[in-house]
């Protein structure tokens, strides 16, 4: 398991944005009443959001919102990997797959990057702009090696593409996410090998369909 | 033909995002069709179906669907039933979920409603990682837009009400366990439960309910549209149907694509994958269904097809069927370490076994790795990945000790020979590494 403190210099007070605050209650709305406590980990990452990391203070200004101990909420806030403790680069936070399938396509590379670039990983730069850290499996081995930045994935990376994108990101353009070499989606490259059949896209499969196998009608 | 399954017999038509994923492009590829049909027909003949189809499990325990659901009570009560799904997809070499999250949603969502007639259900919640932060915006779009065109809600037209919810996670893989994931759900750590209860009688909220995976959901809708006959007529008896596979690794070209199950490892790799890097002799090892089952080495990948019951019978499995491709450049022992450090790193620690046995095999795997283990220790791990596989509560204990055997299993002399050249010409002093270990 993962070893996770809150950080040691934490700041006076939390308070939600009123947008913020809007998208916590329609979370909380989406649950049934009284199990309010399922939004705690989407209300966390709204916070997440608004002030790029989990503070103690949010931590506790969630559990008022939710009626939950703090300590539950501290529970979680710590528990998952995706909640950041500590504040983060101002442009971006840079998050490289290092898991095994991205490891066996050049996610080495792609760390070495970062290192040369922004020194130590989980530690925000000297200029405050950037805070890398290598991360697991992101679920997007077929455009391996990626990393995660700002929430999106870039994909399909070499080292000099990967660079490439982090000046964007200091130059404070934002780059499009996706794949490096142009791949739609997880398609393979080059010429398409399968999905070629005209006739699926046709409207043709729209055409009203007998159900096979039906059996006679009951009241629902 | 790439493969053996033609175009007109995929479920996903628009796995690579080529066309409209919304709503109008998903009813002109056949999503939504004939639903109302089906929805009117009662939850015994939906499990029936099903189970004729012999649909298992996607996410890679690859349990009967069908089955499944008669598990749920026969009755409504004041204790609503839940359908959630597990989109918390997180397993190194698994991408295929991610893929209909983004690109074809609408099926999910039908599929969504129809297992939920079958269920009894009346509200489905879909689990998504925390990471995918698209997809989840995605998601959320389509389901908008199946409330808009009164699909689903009250009063919809097929006449059963049904909502869905969305609920994110926080980037942990051990939410991916069934029990983990309900205890997420509720807004708790994601500490797997003991079962029984089974989620069944008591899953999310102490209310009976059924956790299934993104793609056996989604191809739900087609398999009734066409067929159950049509289904089960792909692959073999044991493993029916049509699945997503996934390739990453040493691939020319690594993609996601459907095909049959029941298709050769060597025709899956050669046909859509672009071969393996530097010709097929230059295959070492592939790791088959996911990082979590063993590896097979290449003289068996000749034969090897992609079924639960022929992978098993090799000592691997199917898994979610998205394979790890390493070739003979590959450092095998690295690869399987990474792995380690990936398990030591999602462990809950919740049981003694996982927590420390995962931290420990990683240990000695590093070792491994450079050759500064002793040759004795190779034993001693494989002894230690025995006693944490099956003690522990959920899965995750399992899947941190398979890849460490499987790598012993077929390429054992390759640690003995690295432990081998790191001693050569120096001085070789017993147990000197062994505190390392600890």
């Amino acid at each position: 398991m993962s070893i996770r403190r809150l950080a040691l210099d934490q700041p006076a007070s939390f308070a939600f944005a009123p947008e913020t605050l809007k998208a916590a209650q329609g979370w909380m709305k989406s649950f049934p009443a009284g199990r309010q406590q399922s939004a705690v980990i989407a209300i966390l990452w709204l916070v997440q959001k608004q002030e790029g990391w989990v503070s103690e203070p949010a931590i506790r200004a969630v559990a008022e919102l939710l009626g939950m101990p703090v300590i539950r909420v501290l529970e979680v806030a710590t528990f998952y990997t995706m909640f950041m403790l500590e504040p983060v680069g101002t442009h971006a936070l840079v998050q490289v797959c290092g898991t095994t399938p991205c490891q066996l396509r050049g996610a080495g590379d792609i760390i070495a990057v970062c290192q040369r670039k922004f020194g130590p990983r989980d530690h925000r730069t000297s200029d405050g702009k950037f805070y890398w850290q290598e991360v697991e499996c992101l679920g997007a081995c077929s455009n391996a090696p990626m990393a995660a930045i700002n929430d999106y994935y870039y994909e399909d990376l070499t080292p000099e593409s990967f660079e490439k994108i982090l000046d964007d990101f200091a130059a404070g353009k934002g780059p499009q996410p996706g794949s490096a070499i142009g791949r739609q989606g997880a398609a393979p490259e080059g010429e398409p090998l399968t999905l070629t059949d005209a006739s699926l896209y046709d409207g043709s499969l729209a055409r009203p369909v007998t159900i096979p196998n039906l059996a006679p009608k009951e009241p629902a | 033909m790439a493969g053996i399954l033609a175009d007109k017999d995929r479920i996903f038509l628009n796995i690579y995002g080529r066309h409209d994923w919304g709503l109008e492009g998903a009813k002109a590829r056949g999503a939504w069709n004939g639903v109302g049909d089906i929805v009117g027909q009662t939850p015994e003949w939906i499990c029936d179906q099903i189970k004729a189809s012999g649909l298992r499990g996607r996410g890679g325990a690859g349990f009967a669907t069908g089955l499944k659901w008669t598990f749920m009570p026969k009755q409504e009560s004041e204790r609503p039933h839940y359908l959630l799904v597990n989109a918390d997809e997180s397993e190194p070499g698994a991408c295929k979920d991610r893929e209909i999250l983004r690109n074809d949603p609408h099926l999910l969502i039908e599929g969504c409603l129809i297992a939920c007639r079958a269920m009894r259900s009346r509200q489905a919640y879909i689990y998504i990682r925390g990471e995918y932060v698209f997809e989840r915006e995605r998601l959320t779009a389509a389901i908008q837009q199946a409330y808009k065109a009164k699909l689903i809600g009250k009063n919809n037209v097929h006449g059963y009400d049904f909502d869905i919810g969305l609920a994110h996670g926080g980037g942990a893989y051990i939410c991916g366990d069934e029990t983990a994931l309900m205890e997420s759900f509720e807004g708790k750590k994601g500490q797997p439960r003991l079962k029984p209860p089974f989620p069944a009688g008591a899953g999310i909220y102490g209310c009976p309910t059924t956790v299934n995976n993104v793609e056996t959901i989604a191809v739900v809708g087609t398999i009734l549209r066409r067929g159950a006959a049509w289904f089960a007529g792909f692959g073999t008896e044991k493993s029916t149907g049509t699945k997503l596979f996934a390739g990453s690794g040493h691939l020319n070209k690594p993609c996601v694509v459907e095909d049959a199950v029941g298709i050769s490892v060597k025709q899956l790799i050669e046909d859509h994958f672009g071969g393996v890097r530097g010709g097929w002799k230059n295959l070492k090892a592939v790791i088959p269904g996911g990082i979590s089952v063993r590896m097979i080495p290449a003289e068996e990948c000749e034969v090897a097809l992609m079924t639960y019951e022929d992978l098993q019978a090799r000592g691997s499995g199917l898994g979610t069927g998205t394979m790890i491709v390493m070739d003979k450049d590959a450092d095998l022992v690295r690869a399987i370490a990474r792995a380690s450090y990936f398990y030591k790193h999602e462990s809950c620690g919740q049981c003694t076994p996982c927590r420390e046995g995962t931290g420990w095999m990683w240990r000695v795997m590093e070792r491994m790795v450079t050759g500064e283990a002793e040759m004795s220790e190779i034993d001693l791990l494989l002894d230690v990945a025995s006693q944490v596989e099956g003690h522990t509560i959920c899965g995750l204990g399992d899947a941190a000790a398979w890849p460490i055997q499987g790598l012993f299993r077929h390429f054992r002399h390759e640690v003995e020979d690295r432990i081998t050249q790191y001693r050569a010409g120096k001085p070789h002093v017993q147990g000197v590494s062994l505190q390392a270990a600890e």
